[in-house]
């Protein structure tokens, strides 16, 4: 009984070190306790009305424009660096077929405009929102933001941050195919 | 020591005065404002339990970040087409989860977080009972010690007669005694070895 006495505050001292030591080890794998996850993960898109940016660029959806196939919804900004840094490698899954829908993120139009002109429109449709109201429906944090949504209007994945190469191949490539089953 | 408990009642009247009269920024733009105290009164309740989900550990009500400002007419859209207090909380946990909240809620996968502290104190509470326990016996029973055994008896004898048995040493003086009879120090004697600068110079 004494013996266990004396031991017992190292031993929990030990356990609680090697706790806290393979949630530091985790955070090298990719681990980030800053990251919120999505609220709306398994549940159906919100059912938001985005009007259109401009006249000439095709826009506006609603939440039943993401229904019958499995699309992705980015939310960018043309102020938002990292959301250039990602542009290509979208705009390489929407000419692959992938339907792309964008919420154009507390932007102005002819910002927006601008920005879409000299870096090309890859989105099937992007959603005005200058105010950030709509952001706040999906849940949004930070732009750049991408979700996956399935057939039937679930949202089956989200990052945050800019797409990469890592993240595209990891990621967003595995969790397309598992949104189409 | 007068003056450095001056210089503390100054500091401290300083302070007191800087925590009275320093009211923190307020975030809420005169543009956000409802028309409706009562109901202005309830959104900036409301502000404070939630979570601006951009800088992790400020509500919305402090938070200057624009996705706080978001939400802060969010809540107060909600309130204006009248929902409750409750329902506005719920509509903002639907869209960020229940991180949005500032006070965690008391759920399954809350429990480690909410017993655990009191389990821990508990734990640390009983092993310090214990620890205390255990040392006062062990006060006790040398405050009363046990007669010896028969064994012990016979053991403790034989020693006390081998030691009378052996011839006594002669006790060594004590060195102030060496130092009274031979005040100068002798040459090459061990007092000499004190330090003392009168030794050293003979």
């Amino acid at each position: 009984m004494r013996r266990i006495l004396l031991i017992l505050p190292v031993v929990l001292f030990t356990i609680l070190i090697g706790v806290l030591a393979v949630l530091t080890l985790q955070t090298q794998d990719g681990r980030d306790p800053s990251l919120i996850p999505s609220a709306l993960l398994g549940k159906s898109a919100p059912e938001v009305n985005l009007p259109a940016v401009d006249g000439d660029i095709p826009g506006g959806f609603a939440g039943t424009d993401l229904r019958g196939r499995v699309t992705m919804v980015n939310v960018f900004a043309s102020w938002c660096v990292p959301c250039l840094a990602e542009h290509p490698l979208i705009t390489r899954l929407a000419a692959d077929g992938l339907p792309v829908y964008a919420i154009n993120h507390r932007d102005t139009v002819p910002e927006a405009s601008k920005w879409l002109k000299i870096h090309g429109n890859p989105f099937t449709a992007v959603g005005f929102d200058p105010d950030g109201r709509a952001s706040v429906e999906w849940g949004v944090t930070g732009v750049p933001e991408t979700y996956i949504i399935n057939a039937e209007g679930i949202v089956t994945f989200k990052h945050a941050g800019p797409i990469t190469a890592k993240v595209l191949k990891d990621k967003i490539l595995p969790e397309l195919r598992k949104a189409s089953e | 020591m007068k003056r450095l408990l001056a210089i503390f009642a100054i500091l401290a009247a300083v302070s007191a005065t800087a925590l009275v009269t320093v009211t923190p920024a307020l975030a809420v733009e005169p543009d956000e404002v409802l028309d409706d105290p009562a109901l202005e009164a309830r959104a900036r309740e409301i502000s404070k339990v939630l979570r601006c989900v951009v800088c992790q550990n400020q509500s919305i009500d402090d938070s200057h970040a624009d996705i706080a400002r978001d939400m802060r007419l969010l809540v107060r859209e909600r309130l204006v087409a009248g929902d409750t207090d409750d329902q506005t909380v719920a509509h903002m946990v639907a869209r960020y989860g229940d991180y949005v909240l500032l006070r965690p809620p008391f759920q399954p996968n809350t429990v480690a977080l909410w017993v655990g502290p009191p389990l821990m104190a508990f734990v640390v509470a009983t092993l310090a009972v214990l620890f205390f326990r255990m040392y006062q016996r062990e006060r006790q029973s040398n405050a009363n010690p046990q007669p010896l055994s028969p064994t012990d008896r016979a053991q403790l004898d034989e020693l006390v007669e081998r030691l009378a048995a052996e011839p006594r040493r002669p006790r060594r003086r004590s060195k102030l005694r060496s130092e009274l009879d031979d005040p100068l120090g002798s040459a090459g004697s061990d007092t000499g070895d004190n330090g003392d600068g009168d030794n050293r110079a003979t």
